[in-house]
């Protein structure tokens, strides 16, 4: 996937004009907030099942190396293989490898976020394999040659029109002509497209939510059924999962369980959520006649020897950029690789580079309503302060950045210049915001108030209210 | 080296590095031993914990949340009768996929029997039925295993799918109903599949706009057996 990351100011700017994205954004903020509240109010044992999930997570990473050991072993004992990948290369190769072996040509996808990180479409289409996501929001922006601007919610950047443009476009073998008002019709639409795909796909890849150690499954939770078709009707199944979502037992599965739904969607339960354990067995009718997991790296072990590794207790629920002020604002894209929002600004840069990734780290205010949702307690801010420290230590800031700072340090270091400038400066934006004590437009700051209105300061500065209580209270 | 060692010299590098492991690798392997073979549970919900008289209700309750259809009735002929009912409630033809569990051999016909087909769909299928091993009342869910008895894809492939479930076999919690699955698993191997179903197949994937019937079953009708027979 090619990283637009370094381009973040301008994909952002451009995001804010674009009013089809802003209203697509809507959703966002309002029904995935909503929904998560109310699914938090209605159990009240929430923020005792948080601390229950955090502490399994925790516990699993400090044991990891013992619980992957554990985890292969019974794989194999139930017939399937475990393929180890230190980065997405060797993944790739991988899953070619099982493709050739098992003469696959066609393969259906369900919703995976790994497969994203490690571009693994382009690479089958150029390897003369099909790849299909089945998924609905990932099938769209396939069609459409897009990534995910959202790691539940692959195409919700788009509105109903986008759709169905693209599927008169696309679905040509269908009637130019035929009604596609409601958006029951399109759904119905891609499921008979995709049925057939089901019906014929050699090879089937799922993600993992998790992969539980005791018994050597992998779990993937999905709405639509989709990633079961997937996992069931190929001859072939490949989980294609990262080091890092292993869990210890069922009971620990369900702990984690009772927060990823309500978090996500605000659902108490995900509509399918499934175990996978091995091919299918001698007796049954139906189920792959191949299990493979491909276990991939790619940075993670490396993030857990530092201050980035709470970040692997992650399990993609979403909540932290749906809650996010900055993604509410941008979408998705702006991030420009595979995972976007707090969490995309803290994972990005340990995955590809602080080089690359410095700009969303930045492109946060700090309010803290992500690690507020997590039900991971992850402190996505914190990390996010981290990486500014690492970019600014490297000189991968700006230039203006540290000049700016430079002349803000010798201005704070001289106390009385300092306080005559900060005075005259606030009383003169006490003067421009005028009767309505309103700024629309500040010299030097337009970027700022381009999209938001500044309170004027009323009143004296802090260091003389300051002085005058001081004076008073003599 | 493999990618395999280089992955774990890794994990154990970093471990180190860290100080968060203050134990020794023996003692980290034991703990995970342990964990495994005790699977402590963790918090228990209240709405998880009903006693058994109150699960029916609240299992009924949040199947029907869950946009499922739902009945109770006394035996398996009543559970068939219910199932022609069904069919004839939305119009279907009498055509029926379901597999071998010998629990479905109960079911009784009345009058014209409707054409029975057997083994794993197709994808052709309109109506399948299929018998569940549990059920978890905390969330309305469905509990199905693969093997000939229910072949997975009648949970996926039909537009409707009739989920038979015995009264007995619901459990207030998903740790009850694990241990209901280890109970019956002995040998600790789960089948192929183990499904935990939760309503009928939905996609929100379109300007956030719910509707059913996405790639799984359009409806899903619920049937709990009250009675022994």
């Amino acid at each position: 996937m090619k990283v637009s990351s370094p381009d973040f100011k301008n994909i952002a700017s451009q995001a804010l004009e674009d009013k089809q994205l802003q209203s697509a954004l809507f959703h966002v903020r309002n029904n995935f907030t909503t929904k998560r509240t109310k699914a938090r109010h209605d159990l009240p044992e929430f923020d005792a099942l948080r601390d229950s999930a955090r502490a399994i997570k925790d516990h699993t990473l400090a044991h990891l190396d013992f619980y992957l050991d554990h985890y292969e072993k019974k794989v194999i004992e139930n017939g399937g293989k475990v393929h180890w990948a230190a980065d997405a290369a060797e993944a790739r190769g991988i899953i070619m490898d099982i493709c050739r072996k098992t003469n696959a040509r066609t393969v259906t996808k369900g919703k995976s976020m790994i497969s994203e990180e490690i571009g693994l479409n382009e690479f089958l289409e150029a390897n003369s394999i099909v790849p299909v996501e089945t998924d609905l929001g990932e099938y769209i922006i396939q069609l459409r040659g897009e990534n995910p601007s959202h790691i539940i919610a692959p195409a919700v950047h788009l509105n109903i029109d986008q759709v169905r443009d693209e599927f008169r476009k696309k679905h040509s073998h269908l009637s130019p002509n035929r009604p596609m008002v409601e958006p029951q019709t399109l759904l119905s639409e891609a499921r008979q497209v995709l049925r057939e795909k089901f019906l014929t796909a050699d090879l089937g890849i799922t993600g993992a939510n998790f992969l539980v150690a005791e018994t050597g499954s992998s779990l993937i939770v999905t709405n639509e059924g989709n990633g079961d078709l997937t996992q069931t009707l190929p001859r072939v199944h490949v989980v294609l999962a990262s080091i890092e979502k292993i869990v210890p037992t069922l009971e620990d599965l369900a702990q984690i369980t009772r927060v990823l739904a309500r978090s996500a969607t605000g659902q108490e339960m995900t509509v399918y959520s499934t175990l996978s354990t091995g091919p299918r067995r001698k007796q049954d009718v139906d189920g792959p006649e191949e299990y493979h997991v491909v276990l991939l790296d790619n940075g993670r072990s490396s993030m857990l020897g530092t201050e980035f590794a709470e970040m692997l207790r992650c399990i993609r629920c979403g909540a932290c950029m749906n809650h996010c002020p900055v993604y509410q604002a941008v979408g998705g894209h702006a991030y420009g690789w595979v995972y976007p929002g707090p969490m995309g600004a803290v994972l990005t840069p340990s995955l590809i580079g602080v080089e690359q990734a410095g700009h969303l780290p930045n492109a946060s205010t700090f309010c803290g309503r992500c690690e507020a949702v997590c039900p991971m307690h992850i402190p996505l801010p914190k990390m996010m302060r981290s990486w500014r420290e690492r970019e600014f230590e490297q000189h991968l800031e700006p230039a203006g950045h540290r000049r700016n700072l430079k002349l803000w340090a010798w201005f704070a270091k001289h106390r009385t210049l300092y306080r005559m400038v900060t005075s005259l400066a606030a009383r003169m934006m006490a003067i421009r915001g005028g009767s309505s004590k309103r700024i629309k437009k500040l010299p030097m700051a337009e970027g700022w108030t381009k999209h938001r209105i500044m309170p004027a300061p009323e009143g004296a500065t802090f260091m003389k209210l300051y002085k005058r209580r001081l004076r008073k209270g003599r | 080296m493999s990618s395999r060692e280089k992955i774990m010299e890794k994990i154990k590098g970093s471990l180190r590095k860290k100080r968060t492991v203050h134990t020794s690798d023996e003692e980290r392997r034991q703990a995970v031993l342990t964990r495994i073979s005790e699977h402590p549970r963790g918090v228990i919900p209240a709405s998880a914990s009903l006693p058994k008289q109150d699960l029916l209700l609240q299992f009924s309750k949040k199947v029907q949340a869950s946009e499922a259809s739902f009945k109770l009735v006394k035996s398996y002929a009543k559970a068939a009768k219910e199932i022609m009912s069904y069919l004839q409630r939305h119009n279907l033809p009498p055509s029926i996929r379901m597999g071998s569990d010998y629990r479905l051999e109960k079911l009784v016909w009345e009058g014209v029997p409707p054409q029975l087909r057997y083994g794993p769909s197709d994808g052709q299928d309109l109506v399948c039925v299929s018998h569940a091993q549990g059920g978890v009342s905390e969330t309305g869910t469905l509990v199905l295993t693969s093997g000939p008895e229910n072949p997975t894809s009648l949970n996926f492939l039909p537009e409707n799918h009739i989920v038979l479930l015995r009264k007995k076999d619901l459990q207030n919690s998903y740790e009850n109903s694990w241990k209901a699955l280890r109970a019956q698993y002995a040998d600790e191997k789960l089948p192929r599949t183990v499904n935990m179903i939760t309503g009928p197949s939905r996609s929100a994937d379109i300007e956030q706009t719910l509707i059913l019937g996405a790639h799984g079953p359009l409806r899903l009708h619920v049937i709990v057996i009250e009675g022994k027979k």
